[in-house]
């Protein structure tokens, strides 16, 4: 019975620990977006600044009609909220949120949550196929271009600490960045390059503003998922969250030191929650400040500019770590 | 079987697969309710087939059954966004049939007006323009939020003015219906005061961002040629390298004596016409405080007391007039049987003419240009149907 609570207790407890979090970062992304807008933003429900505005919305998503197109493929348009959001939350699995906070601290965690996160474009192209939509095809074609043309450049950078680290376990690097100066975003030039290109090719890949060619509502409506209405729409808006939250935790392990900070080892948890939520709230300003960029202006900088960049940079740090005597120097 | 009048275009494949897409009626960037049928390569489209008419309300028949007194405030229901410079257009053809003086002071008044809805009208294009290319839920939602903020003001403006926020009837014929209220000068002269300080944030925000001008740079390309041939006009002509205005050119209600630039860019691109347009924020306001410093004392109407809808009468003839409004020249011809309602009415829509560029330049953009397109060519289809 304790066996069975202990399997079973940490994966329910950080399941909804996340499922809380990311309902209450999009009041955050509103509030803040209404800030940045000379606006209010919620404020009525559940006075003051609107705490139960995402419990509405959650319930009204919850309550509306569910509508599945006549000339969809219907299994396919069924399955794909789950299967979009599956893998976004697979990904906290081997997320450490502090020194032994970990459901599973992995040896390769970092390649068990890239390769997990990157799953997320299966789930869209079946939203975007299954919807038989025009609108909805033309966005998963362009999701596929761009997140398979971002992952490599993605992985590329997250791999500058693992050089120099020589670790792909997440706790590793994390404890290879003590003292404030030792996080790798303060690693001179070759951190701060690291970090700028993990945060720009992050966005790209998650398709956010300026790079959010997927959902384009201007163009493509509110593509792969404008089919969508009801519970199922609230999955794949969740789903999001949780996958954009969960990139936020990563960059906070790779490059902002993850759990470490002052005060006593148990803030350790706290510090990493603030800093991922700090990487959330910079991709929100960036959100709400740039315009989109255009689908082949996209690719040509994926494959022209951060591709050979991020080959050049894991190339500086292995000769900076080739030069200095081998890893974590 | 396609009924008679309809022509069923068939493409021939040639290893490209093709998707013929619709865009609007209802679409989020349809700018009303336009509607273009896009035929796609991948993402390039190869040809368009734009639909208007879904805003037709038969204004040129119902200037046929309003009289002289009662149409102006209809008038405005065609540029809904431009209203000041609809009115105005109607009431100057209806002058001009008449041979009726206008007072000094009811021409600045008119100038004034028309100035600041270029101001409002700009902010509005400015605003959807970015939204169109940023999204609803992202930086253009930001700048079309910073925009309304400062139309709304000009809309305060307008309120006190004529007690109306969107279509005003504050021209009539002979004049203008109301005259400035006590201190409205200086809330209009703080108001684009304030509006001129925010030109310089977009700016900075639009032109300090590469993402902006490499969308907007190169796209959407008028040649000088093709403005002529299509008969672009306003900020479309003059971003092709025309320097044409008719403020300039053919002044009307005293603008000849207002210090004006005719702002003009050669380029011919999306990024050109938002420079023209930009500039013109300016020069709208320089015009702004010269007609609050210069304006004159006196009657606002030669035609005061107008009480009944009878009395105006216009004599037998025709008349044809039109104004720069803040999408090109609008006009209006006129032509009176000698009684208190016009024989027949024709209107020059200036989105009208401008839209019918799009099919000319659309086709070999992306989809995403073709938004920001349609976003710079500014239409307001409430003028293209009328």
């Amino acid at each position: 019975m304790t066996d069975l609570l202990w399997t079973v207790g940490p994966p329910f407890l950080l399941l909804n620990g996340v499922l809380i979090l990311v309902t209450y970062l999009t009041l955050l992304e509103r509030k803040f977006a209404a800030r940045l807008q000379s606006r209010v933003g919620p404020y009525e429900v559940g006075r003051p600044h609107g705490w139960l505005q995402p419990i509405a919305d959650a319930v009204k998503l919850l309550l509306k009609e569910d509508i599945v197109p006549t000339a969809a493929d219907r299994l396919v348009y069924n399955l794909a909220p789950i299967v979009f959001l599956v893998p976004a939350f697979l990904m906290y699995a081997a997320i450490p949120f502090a020194r032994g906070w970990a459901l599973a601290d992995l040896d390769i965690g970092l390649v068990f949550v890239l390769a997990v996160s990157s799953l997320e474009v299966v789930g869209l192209f079946m939203c975007g196929w299954g919807s038989n939509n025009k609108y909805a095809l033309l966005s998963a074609m362009r999701a596929v271009n761009q997140i398979i043309s971002y992952e490599v450049p993605f992985i590329l950078v997250a791999l500058v600490p693992v050089v120099l680290t020589g670790s792909l376990r997440l706790s590793t690097i994390v404890d290879a960045q003590q003292g404030l100066l030792g996080w790798f975003v303060f690693y001179p030039v070759l951190g701060q390059l690291a970090f700028v290109a993990f945060v720009v090719v992050a966005l790209a890949s998650e398709n956010r503003i300026p790079f959010d060619i997927v959902e384009a509502e201007s163009e493509l409506v509110a593509g792969f998922r404008v089919e969508y209405s009801g519970m199922k729409f609230a999955l794949i808006q969740l789903a999001e969250f949780v996958h954009l939250f969960g990139v936020a935790c990563l960059g906070t392990l790779l490059f902002l030191g993850g759990w470490l900070g002052p005060g006593p080892a148990a803030l350790g948890p706290v510090w990493f929650v603030l800093k991922a939520l700090l990487l959330f709230l910079l991709v929100i300003w960036i959100r709400w400040s740039f315009i989109r960029i255009r689908v082949d202006q996209i690719l040509a900088l994926s494959w022209k500019v951060f591709l050979p960049a991020s080959v050049a940079l894991l190339l500086a740090a292995a000769a900076v770590v080739a030069a200095s005597g081998g890893a974590g120097a | 079987m396609s009924g008679p009048g309809r022509t069923v275009v068939e493409y021939g494949y040639g290893g490209n697969e093709r998707l013929v897409m619709n865009m609007g009626p209802q679409h989020p960037s349809a700018h009303g309710v336009f509607r273009m049928i896009l035929t796609l390569e991948g993402e390039t489209i190869v040809d368009v087939d734009p639909v208007i008419g879904y805003l037709h309300r038969c204004h040129e028949k119902l200037g046929e059954t309003l009289t002289y007194v009662q149409y102006p405030s209809i008038a405005s229901k065609t540029d809904y966004v431009s209203a000041m410079t609809a009115e105005l257009c109607y009431v100057r053809a209806a002058e001009q049939l008449g041979q009726i003086e206008v007072p000094k002071r009811a021409q600045y008044l008119r100038v004034m007006a028309a100035e600041l809805q270029r101001v409002a009208s700009h902010c509005l294009w400015l605003g959807t323009w970015c939204m169109d290319m940023g999204g609803a839920l992202g930086g253009g939602a930001t700048m079309f939020l910073y925009c309304f903020r400062e139309r709304e003001m000009i809309l305060d403006l307008f309120e006190a003015l004529t007690g109306a926020r969107l279509l005003y009837g504050f021209h009539q014929v002979g004049g203008t219906r109301y005259d400035i209220p006590a201190g409205w000068a200086d809330k209009a002269r703080e108001t684009v005061t304030h509006i001129e300080g925010r030109l310089a944030e977009y700016e900075a925000l639009l032109e300090g961002n590469t993402i902006f001008l490499v969308r907007t740079q190169g796209v959407g390309v008028i040649s000088r040629e093709l403005a002529q041939e299509v008969g672009v006009s306003g900020p479309l002509l003059r971003g092709s390298g025309f320097a044409h205005d008719l403020r300039r050119v053919e002044p009307y209600s005293s603008y000849e004596e207002f210090a004006f630039d005719v702002p003009v860019e050669t380029a011919g691109d999306c990024y050109a016409r938002y420079r023209v347009r930009m500039q013109e924020f300016r020069q709208a306001i320089r015009i702004v405080r010269q007609a609050l410093d210069g304006l004159p004392a006196g009657p606002i109407s030669s035609r005061p007391g107008v009480k009944s809808i009878g009395q105006v009468k216009l004599p037998k003839g025709e008349a044809y007039a039109r104004v720069e409004s803040a999408r090109g020249e609008v006009g209006i011809y006129l032509v009176s049987d000698g009684s208190t309602k016009p024989y027949r009415m024709k209107w020059r829509g200036a989105s009208f003419s401008n839209l019918a560029v799009a099919g000319h330049i659309l086709p070999g953009h992306k989809i995403a240009d073709a938004v920001a397109i349609l976003g710079s060519i500014d239409p307001v289809f409430g003028e293209v149907d009328r």
